[in-house]
């Protein structure tokens, strides 16, 4: 060991591992939601490994993107596998977040004094966005062109400055080559972004230590376990109980995962759109433009607002408002408990509804508008926004069980 | 709760959200990727009948003639069209000018068409052409209306008229292959389905490998964290 002594006297690489993974003490009783997390971190890292690779065979050019996907898809040895996995990659990563997000909401990780790590995370949220949507562009088909289209086109609604701004944002007067360059600009450092914001988050949540399904604090109860007199008594080391648990939930999931890279990669056109197989054309407006599943749930906030006073900026309000609202979660639930195990039947029935009504939107952005699905969409808004703002009131006047002092 | 949780996570996958459909009825292609024979008969096909308009500006002969089971000889003696280099992309000799000249628009290339459209669309669109005295080019398409392409399998499948009451289209006269036309329909689609995605039933094996491995991976994970946890519970 006099190697690792001679690193650790110049690096702290002992302290770094025990204090974030072998002494690291987290609650016994992580149930199945728990794994959300690490493999978010997974799917990041999948995304910039497969990412990078994709790269070396990409041209950001609007004369040549299309044909370099094909000619990963065809010629490059393995290219169809990790453009496949890049692919499915982008969604299940959605999949993954929305998942640990979920986690978050019905357990109450968000309240204190986990605060800065919600906010980062949503964060975190935001930078994905904003990499899946300049990497929605790269492959240059007609979906990736017109979808690009409309989401830069919403800044024109901003009075004023819209034009303006949506110009400077494409770097012409519609979608072209030099959007492309810059998307692709973006699409390569973003990721790297969110890496050091992942760190940050993680460094948050080991500042304060893990929430559990319970929502009791283990640093406030007694001290004292197997490995270490003075770590929580309900706690655990990370490292090796976590390390080989999650093992098994990034097992479980690469099967699904990698089910849809060799069985269905387009997911029925939820992952990859047949449109986008025909090259963008300027000229050729699809009939019907929709944005990736994962957007949808906003899309359809956005399109369910009408326009009145002579601007359509209220529906880009209304899709802003519905993302910036989730950041201001730790601060709208005044119930004295944080789990959902010790919650009352309003909440229970609010967070079903949220769900509902969050899927309602998802399928309603998927879809040609209708008389029905605007007026269902807008029944979705309100409802989606009523969840958020009406939580300061029902999560205090609730019913709500006793809390344990212990896990059990 | 466990149960909830994973109700919500098959919810979430959207392979179950139902995916919107065509407004055509159409009649199912059934592309089986494993019959050679049939995408080798396709590819006859589309050199003969379809390349002297159509491109597939992102295939190559040699890849064909690899994945099908095609010797390279043969393909090279029968399949290569306006060039002698087999890696070359399968291109049309007409110029695209002059196509846009003769037929309104240039005939666009295939190379993607299975992915863009659907195999269905494609072996439907085949079977569909019907006569039709007043569209420029003499013919019309159930599936595709008014498009600019004439029916050039016409001599393999004969003449159909569209019945405008029952919508129904009836064989009035019978080309050289007219009880062969519907297999030969198919061979062309199954061809274009395996030229739009090359690796696709490559990939589908592999997949069996994957899953086998995981699957067993899943049982020493689960195996492993057992023993750890024994400890804890």
């Amino acid at each position: 060991m006099s190697l690792m002594n001679w690193i650790d006297d110049r690096f702290p690489a002992t302290k770094v591992w025990n204090e974030h993974l072998a002494q690291y003490y987290a609650p016994k009783n992580f149930n199945f939601w728990y794994f959300f997390g690490s493999l978010a971190l997974m799917m990041l890292v999948m995304q910039i490994v497969t990412g990078i690779l994709l790269a070396m065979n990409y041209k950001p050019d609007a004369e040549l993107a299309f044909a370099s996907v094909e000619y990963i898809m065809r010629d490059v040895p393995g290219g169809w596998f990790i453009r496949y996995m890049h692919s499915t990659g982008s969604s299940a990563f959605f999949i993954v977040v929305y998942l640990h997000m979920f986690r978050g909401l019905i357990y109450g990780s968000y309240r204190t004094p986990r605060e800065l790590i919600w906010i980062i995370g949503m964060v975190i949220y935001l930078a994905m966005m904003a990499t899946a949507f300049f990497g929605y562009l790269l492959p240059w088909g007609q979906m990736s062109y017109w979808g690009a289209q409309v989401i830069v086109n919403l800044f024109d609604a901003i009075p004023l400055i819209g034009g303006a701004l949506s110009e400077w944002v494409r770097g012409d007067y519609v979608i072209s080559d030099v959007t492309l360059n810059r998307f692709y600009a973006f699409h390569y450092l973003v990721p790297f972004i969110l890496v050091a914001l992942v760190y940050v988050h993680i460094v948050a949540l080991h500042q304060v230590g893990s929430n559990n399904p319970e929502g009791i604090e283990i640093k406030k109860g007694p001290k004292g376990n197997r490995w270490d007199e003075n770590a929580p008594a309900d706690g655990i080391p990370f490292h090796p109980y976590y390390s080989v648990k999650d093992i098994v939930g990034v097992v479980g999931f690469l099967i699904l995962f990698f089910a849809a890279v060799f069985f269905a990669p387009e997911m029925g056109g939820y992952f990859l759109e047949a449109p986008n197989f025909e090259p963008a054309n300027p000229l050729k407006t699809p009939l019907h433009i929709a944005p990736v599943w994962y957007f949808t749930p906003f899309y359809a906030i956005l399109r369910a607002v009408p326009s009145f006073a002579g601007t359509q900026v209220w529906g880009v309000i209304a899709m802003f408002a519905s993302i910036v609202v989730i950041f201001f979660l730790p601060w709208l639930d005044r119930s004295p408990v944080k789990s959902i195990r010790y919650k009352g039947p309003i909440t229970k029935m609010m967070i079903t509804m949220f769900v509902v009504v969050f899927f309602m939107l998802g399928f309603l952005g998927t879809q040609a508008p209708s008389p029905l699905y605007t007026l269902l969409s807008q029944v979705g808004t309100i409802l989606y926004f009523a969840f958020f703002l009406l939580m300061p009131f029902y999560s205090k006047m609730d019913k709500t069980k006793p809390v344990p002092e212990r896990i059990a | 709760m466990k149960k909830l949780a994973i109700t919500l996570l098959i919810a979430l996958m959207p392979s179950t959200l139902l995916a919107s459909g065509s407004a055509l009825d159409l009649k199912p292609a059934n592309v089986d990727l494993s019959d050679k024979e049939s995408m080798q008969r396709g590819a006859g096909y589309f050199v003969n009948y379809c390349q002297g308009c159509h491109s597939l500006k992102f295939m190559r002969m040699n890849r064909v003639a690899k994945d099908l089971g095609i010797p390279e000889d043969i393909a090279k003696q029968e399949l290569l069209l306006g060039t002698d280099k087999i890696g070359a992309p399968m291109l049309t000799n007409m110029p695209a000018d002059k196509a846009k000249e003769w037929f309104g628009v240039t005939p666009p290339d295939l190379s993607l068409t299975a992915r863009l459209r659907g195999d269905d669309w494609i072996y439907n669109y085949l079977i569909s052409f019907y006569k039709d005295p007043s569209a420029p080019s003499g013919w019309n398409n159930t599936v595709f209306e008014n498009a600019a392409m004439p029916h050039v399998l016409s001599n393999l499948q004969g003449v159909q008229e569209l019945d405008h009451e029952t919508h129904e289209l009836k064989l009035v006269s019978r080309g050289t292959k007219a009880d062969e036309y519907d297999q030969i329909a198919h061979d062309i689609t199954a061809f274009l389905s395996y030229v739009g995605e090359p690796s696709k039933a490559k990939r589908q094996f592999y997949g069996i490998f994957v899953m086998i491995f995981l699957l067993i991976f899943f049982g020493f994970a689960y195996a492993l964290k057992k023993e750890y946890w024994r400890d804890v519970h």
